[in-house]
């Protein structure tokens, strides 16, 4: 088992560059995705599947990473941008029923995609999607698989049947151990991502990307999309626009002033 | 009818280098600039991302690509940093597209791989104090002598000669000389490997130069500089000619790096004309200044097309020179205006050098110059056209 050739999953999701203006739309309060891109925060999960399958020897010795993802027919944006940065092959969860599902059905969704692709040794996450921003699903996804969770790893390395995982915390730094399967979700302090180059674009058209729909799950319609979901958005509203900030001309009580703002702000 | 909509390799390959000047060259262009510093953690990155190898067949490290791919590489980095962008196209298609097009096994063995790779930088030298436009004037001379050329003239104005990480430049020299049948004489030019550190080659102190600050060039003096008779790049005779088509294809990749400029000017100047406020709304909302940007914009479309046009005859085989000489022109004219332009619309702080439109106002000159003055271009065309 010494430093074996794993078998990773990275969730990749696309979301709206963060660029660019965001815009809410329809009753669900759905983010309008016209400006997407591959979540940056889920390129450190990548980079962290890559880093530990290139020092095992890469595809070439069996390691396999599937970057997976869910959404509609855009979203395999995002799998195929993984596969130009490294991953072996791809999986895009697909099914118009699936929309306006919240975390719990995603999760749902998600944990029956992984078990299509055998026994898996870690699923990396990143700490958060850009978008929705509710860093549950990496949490609600180890107990649907049963697997150990150590999220918010800020290090990993696997050696043996052992995951080991720094988290860092804001005066505190601890080490924790879970045995594989796991799943670990990694900040963006864990590593830097590579880019893709022109050779891993090119290979990339090559590599398999299959697409399952809710029947390849066994799952039906009824299980996910707003009926599946345990949470709705009731509300949403875009951030009014900034107004001007406030100008403090210094007429000797600036100091004072600016103090008084801070604290009226509860920001001291 | 013609399709300029790029592929999904090429769009992904634009997007990452897109990606990768704007969060990795940008921040530092102005800082690189100012100290007039060659940056090495640049080009090693861009060696990691196989933008040196993109041309080339992979046995020699390459990536497999083409001169589009490069092209559409330089135009990315072309709108944040011409002298990131320069290094590189000079680095490809100067220093290592010689080798590759006219060396011997053996030469492409030795030299490609450290080249495509990133790892190491070569020259060209062509121009002379005293021959420039008129390359064929060179005065370098280069005699065989106990199976060495022995070297002596000087070089002026070459890019990435004197780096670090600069290995050899290939250099242009008499090497002889042919009776033409009417009496005159004709100089025989040839090319030659000359690698750094070779006794009596000198690579003299950079110049201070108006922008592109932080690419790499020296003045290059050879006095009895000796060496192996294998040194020499192709046929004896013929190097003059292979140079020039050295220049063609090279017009296509500074046509690119120009529509980069050119962009990169629009954008900057799209930006700032939302931004500034001036008597009671944005400038943008003056068609002084929004009409301004529409025409730069038209610039930047057309050298795009000028050198997608070019590039496409280049790899579909056909004959390219007068559309590459068209590019150039179009587009480092387009690069020059929009800077010019630009920095009007950023007022005083068009003119304050930290800024990236000041920066492309200063580094954008050269582009009307280097490879093939504006003039030469219209040589170039007027040739083609029987004149
Ligand atoms: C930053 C930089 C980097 C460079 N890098 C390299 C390099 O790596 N390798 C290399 O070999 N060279 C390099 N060059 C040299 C460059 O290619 C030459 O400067 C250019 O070709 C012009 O030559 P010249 O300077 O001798 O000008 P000249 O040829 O003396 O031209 C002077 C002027 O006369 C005009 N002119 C000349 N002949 C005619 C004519 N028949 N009709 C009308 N007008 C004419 C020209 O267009 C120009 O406006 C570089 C130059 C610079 C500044």
């Amino acid at each position: 088992m010494e430093n074996s050739a794993l078998n990773i999953v990275v969730l990749v999701k696309y979301v709206p560059d963060a660029q660019f203006d965001r815009h809410l739309i329809g009753d669900a309060h759905t983010i309008d995705r016209s400006e997407s891109i591959l979540s940056e925060l889920d390129e450190y999960a990548l980079e962290a599947a890559l880093a530990l399958t290139d020092a095992r020897g890469g595809a070439k010795a069996g390691n396999v990473v599937t970057a997976l993802t869910l959404g509609p027919a855009s979203a395999a944006v995002a799998v195929k941008k993984s596969l130009q940065i490294g991953a072996t092959q791809g999986l895009h969860v697909n099914d118009d029923a699936l929309a306006g599902s919240d975390a719990w059905a995603t999760s749902l969704a998600l944990a029956a995609a992984i078990k299509t692709l055998g026994p898996v040794d870690l699923v990396i996450t990143g700490m958060a999607s850009t978008d929705g921003e509710t860093s549950i699903i990496p949490a609600q996804l180890a107990a649907r698989l049963g697997l150990p969770q150590v999220t918010f790893a800020s290090a990993l390395e696997v050696d043996g049947g052992t995951v080991t995982a720094r988290r860092d915390g804001d005066d505190y730094s601890e080490e924790i151990q879970a045995s594989l399967p796991a799943l670990v979700s990694v900040t963006d302090q864990a590593n830097d991502p590579r880019y893709p180059n022109f050779k891993g674009i090119i290979a990339a058209k090559k590599k398999k990307m299959t697409t399952m729909s809710l029947a390849d799950l066994g799952l039906s319609a009824s299980d996910v999309g707003l009926a599946g979901s345990l949470t709705t958005v009731s509300a949403a509203a875009e951030r009014p626009a900034r107004t001007a900030g406030t100008i403090i001309t210094d007429s000797g009580d600036a100091g004072i002033q600016l103090v008084d703002f801070l604290a009226a702000q509860k920001l001291i | 009818m013609p399709n300029f909509e790029l592929n999904e390799e090429y769009q992904a390959l634009s997007d990452m280098v897109r990606d990768f000047a704007d969060n990795v060259v940008a921040p530092v262009s102005a800082q690189h600039d100012a100290e007039h510093s060659f940056p090495y953690e640049i080009v090693s990155h861009m060696g990691e991302l196989g933008l040196f190898g993109l041309p080339f067949p992979e046995e020699f490290g390459g990536m497999g690509g083409d001169y589009f791919a490069l092209a559409l590489a330089l135009e990315q980095l072309g709108r944040v940093d011409q002298s990131v962008a320069i290094t590189l196209e000079a680095g490809v298609s100067l220093g290592a597209m010689p080798v590759h097009r006219f060396g011997t096994q053996a030469q492409k063995e030795a030299w490609l791989p450290q080249l495509t790779s990133g790892a190491a930088l070569a020259g060209f030298g062509l121009t002379e104090p005293d021959a420039g436009s008129d390359a064929g004037r060179t005065s370098t001379r280069a005699k065989l002598q106990d199976g060495e050329w022995v070297i002596d003239g000087s070089k002026q104005f070459i890019t990435n000669s004197g780096t670090d990480i600069t290995k050899f430049v290939t250099v242009t020299a008499v090497t002889g000389s042919t009776e033409r049948a009417d009496g005159t004489v004709k100089k025989e030019i040839s090319t030659i490997i000359v690698p750094n550190g070779t006794p009596g080659f000198t690579v003299e102190k950079p110049y201070g130069k108006v922008g592109w600050n932080a690419s790499d060039t020296h003045p290059l003096t050879f006095t009895n500089a000796r060496v192996p008779e294998e040194n020499l790049l192709g046929e004896r005779g013929r190097g003059y000619a292979n140079f020039l088509s050295i220049l063609d294809e090279g017009r296509i990749a500074i046509a690119a790096l120009a529509t980069g400029a050119a962009q990169g000017c629009v954008d900057e100047a799209v930006r700032y004309a939302k931004e500034r406020h001036a008597f009671g709304h944005n400038i943008g909302h003056y068609q002084g200044i929004s009409f301004k940007i529409a025409r730069m914009q038209s610039r930047a479309h057309l050298a795009r097309l000028a050198y997608y046009d070019a590039a496409s005859r280049m790899l579909a085989g056909k004959s390219f020179k007068t559309e590459a000489a068209i590019a150039k022109m179009v587009a480092s004219e387009a690069a020059m205006d929009n800077a010019r332009d630009a920095t009007q619309v950023f007022g005083g702080y068009g003119f304050i050098n930290e800024f990236t439109v000041a920066r492309h106002y200063r580094d954008s000159k050269i582009l009307e110059i280097g490879e093939g003055t504006t003039e030469v271009q219209l040589m170039l065309i007027a040739r083609d056209l029987g004149l």
